[in-house]
């Protein structure tokens, strides 16, 4: 009898393994809270905090301080530019990384009414938080442009690829946070490890140092740290490609930006139509 | 025009009951043991065994049809199901198993102003609340004029909300909601908030809704809200549906049982914590109503002092609550609200168990059966901790103990001893003569 009707494009049936089916299109029409979740976190963030945007900006340049000085003290050879601009040009896509992964992961916990009250498909969440997070790389992007000015230090054709990398970063951002966040909610002493995870990344990562300046059987192991071959292109992109991209490194960076970024939406998918049930 | 709009064919819902854990997250540092005791130990596969796991259908097997334009009051005891049956319909959890077909656009108002942000101003909080519920912006913009009217908080659009007051917050988040224009639009137990005036005008604004022709399914405690608003009604009990017919069939069809569980309802206990009503933090141990007299399981009369014994365990130390109490005819009329106030109000509370006791003066209520709902506050925040809509039922007989010659029932809910003098002004002669 109302077989003709379910025929109709609007007729939604609901059953057990089912929510998958219209999962992307309803991202799509959900776009609108997306929108309002990331401009949400970013008003609340700015506006709660007087020196929001002086601790945005404080945070990257004491960073970019105190590495600058630990280069200075521990000899490392110098080169390719002014020293503040190599530092930082690996503490802005660092920074933004840690930033996504820390907000992301803890999105879903945060935002525990709204999951238990309203449907939307929830990988909204955690994209929300890496987009916020862009805000604050806004923030140091444009730091770094006042530093390349006060050193009159002009970029050479290779800037344009700093796009791309940044992509990339918040490809990988997106992929560990979309993991994290759903484990999260199942295990809730998760939120102990993306500290740890954030801080212990700090130092495998070449940020303090440039990964030419590392013996090549390191450098091996190095690459496998996706974050590696970020902070290198975002410092080949600023740095008029110097020092040189190393491919082979970039390229695994790539995969393994790609593996994570399934696995995080393939294990958040799996997970999310149980959130509402145990969050 | 009247076909099918939602057609639920035996949905069942289970949930997985833990015993062993006590909080969420040892889990994972069980797993994590587990593995690394498996790196270790490979062939020892019982490390960590799986806590014991229970079964429970919050729903089960439950079908109905609704009809474009229907009002459907959905109805029961806390626990019996309601709620979940809604989540399934609102899409925020899955069925585990049946299926449901909704013929259009739903919208769901599981809860009053959903992701409202205390630091956002009214305005900020119409476009995000209205974006969480499903609407467009441009929706929201056409519609934003309305809500404010409807709200009444002009003049604090621009005022962060954590400054409004309780019924300016409900106000505004309702008015949002109600603006949304879905073809099936899923309300649980909002309107049990707000000044009695609002929740008028919010039934009002059901009601209209529901003559444009739309779909509505409406959860509540109300029953003259049900009887007058819906054609028909569905009475879910212990995750099943036991009625559905004309609402006020079911309507009297529940009354009948809640009268007839009332002795029992006087005393409730829950022993453990962990499967207790409540959540993270309130859980309830004990409900009781008895006479505040030497025989506390009398019957009550019109006039027995009644005190109601709340238990129960605070799981969170230093929290400051207060205890409010809602007293309902069985018909779901309110009667009366007090709060608990007393030597613990505004002092942060140890956690453990304990016990809040109101007392009741007798020569108050009328004869008549009651309903009570306990709302546990943050008194800081005036934020619901925990709601618990039926937590007791009771019944005041009249024996006749007021000595006049009237063995009807008196009008009201109210029946207090009020101070009557008669005396003589002026004797007159045998006959009233008055003029000149």
């Amino acid at each position: 009898m109302t077989s003709k009707m379910s025929a109709s494009s609007m007729t939604l049936v609901i059953e057990p393994g089912l929510a998958a089916r219209n999962y992307w299109l309803d991202l799509w029409r959900y776009r609108e809270l997306l929108y309002f979740l990331a401009w949400r976190d970013i008003t609340v963030r700015y506006r709660q905090t007087a020196i929001g945007v002086v601790w945005a900006l404080l945070r990257p340049a004491l960073t970019m301080l105190v590495f600058v000085g630990f280069r200075k003290m521990t000899g490392l050879p110098s080169g390719g530019g002014p020293e503040p601009i190599l530092v930082f040009a690996a503490v802005l896509p660092w920074q933004f990384f840690s930033t996504a992964l820390s907000e992301s992961s803890g999105s879903l916990i945060g935002n525990d009414k709204l999951i238990s009250k309203v449907y939307f498909p929830r990988l909204i969440v955690p994209l929300a938080s890496v987009i916020t997070s862009l805000v604050d790389f806004a923030i140091t992007l444009g730091l770094l442009v006042a530093l390349m000015v006060w050193y009159r230090y002009a970029p050479s054709w290779t800037i344009v690829a700093l796009p791309l990398f940044t992509v990339l970063a918040f490809a990988l951002s997106l992929g560990l946070g979309l993991f994290l966040s759903a484990l999260n909610v199942e295990y809730r002493d998760f939120r102990y490890i993306v500290p740890f995870v954030v801080q212990f990344g700090l130092f495998v990562s070449p940020i303090a140092f440039r990964t030419t300046d590392v013996p090549q059987r390191w450098r091996d192991i190095m690459a496998f740290n996706p974050m590696t071959g970020i902070i290198d292109g975002f410092r080949w992109a600023i740095l008029r490609g110097n020092p040189p991209l190393d491919l082979s490194a970039l390229a695994l960076s790539v995969v393994v930006t790609g593996a994570f970024l399934i696995l995080g939406i393939w294990y958040f998918r799996r997970t999310e139509r149980g959130f509402a049930d145990v969050i | 025009m009247s076909g099918t709009i939602i057609k639920v064919e035996g949905i069942g819902k289970r949930y997985r009951i833990h015993h062993q854990r006590t909080e969420r997250y040892t889990a994972l540092r069980d797993v994590i043991t587990d593995k690394v005791a498996g790196i270790f130990r490979p062939k020892r596969r019982d490390v960590a065994e799986e806590p014991t796991v229970e079964d429970f259908w919050a729903l089960r097997g439950v079908s109905f049809d609704v009809r474009r334009g229907e009002v459907l009051g959905i109805i029961g005891r806390n626990g019996a199901g309601k709620s979940t049956l809604l989540k399934i319909l609102s899409r925020i959890t899955e069925p585990t198993e049946g299926r449901v077909e909704l013929t259009g656009r739903v919208a769901s108002l599981l809860e009053v102003g959903t992701g409202f942000h205390p630091e956002l101003t009214g305005r900020e909080n119409i476009y995000l609340n209205g974006a969480i519920l499903g609407m467009t912006r441009a929706e929201i913009k056409r519609k934003f004029d309305e809500i404010v009217d409807f709200a009444q908080v002009d003049q604090f659009l621009d005022t962060p909300i954590k400054r409004y007051s309780s019924g300016m917050y409900v106000r505004l988040a309702f008015a949002v909601a109600a603006h949304m224009e879905p073809e099936i639009l899923v309300i649980d137990e909002v309107l049990a908030v707000g000044d009695a005036g609002f929740q008028k005008k919010c039934l009002g604004k059901i009601g209209e809704v529901s003559n444009e022709g739309r779909t509505v399914l409406f959860v509540s405690h109300n029953m003259l809200a049900v009887t007058s608003l819906c054609n028909r009604a569905a009475l879910i009990d212990q995750g099943r549906l036991i009625a559905s017919g004309p609402s006020s069939t079911v309507v009297s069809n529940y009354l009948k049982q809640v009268a007839t569980a009332a002795s029992a309802v006087r005393d409730q206990i829950w022993n453990d914590p962990l499967s207790a009503p409540g959540n993270d933090r309130i859980r309830l141990h004990r409900i009781r109503v008895v006479a505040d007299a030497k025989d506390p399981g009398q019957e009550f009369t019109l006039s027995t002092p009644i005190a109601i014994e709340i238990d129960y365990w605070n799981a969170v130390s230093d929290t400051k609550l207060f205890v409010n109490l809602v007293l309902y005819s069985i018909d779901g009329t309110e009667i009366l609200e007090d709060w608990s106030v007393d030597d613990w109000s505004g002092k942060a509370l140890p956690q453990g168990l304990l016990k809040t006791i109101c007392r009741m003066p007798g020569s108050l209520l009328n004869e008549g059966t009651y309903r009570i709902r306990i709302i546990f506050f943050d008194s800081d925040a005036v934020r619901m901790l925990y709601d618990h809509q039926e937590a007791a039922v009771f019944s005041i007989s009249d024996i006749g103990e007021r000595t006049v010659n009237w063995h009807g029932k008196f009008i009201g809910f109210v029946h207090p001893k009020l101070h009557w003098t008669t005396h003589l002004v002026q004797a007159t002669a045998s006959s009233v003569a008055p003029g000149p």
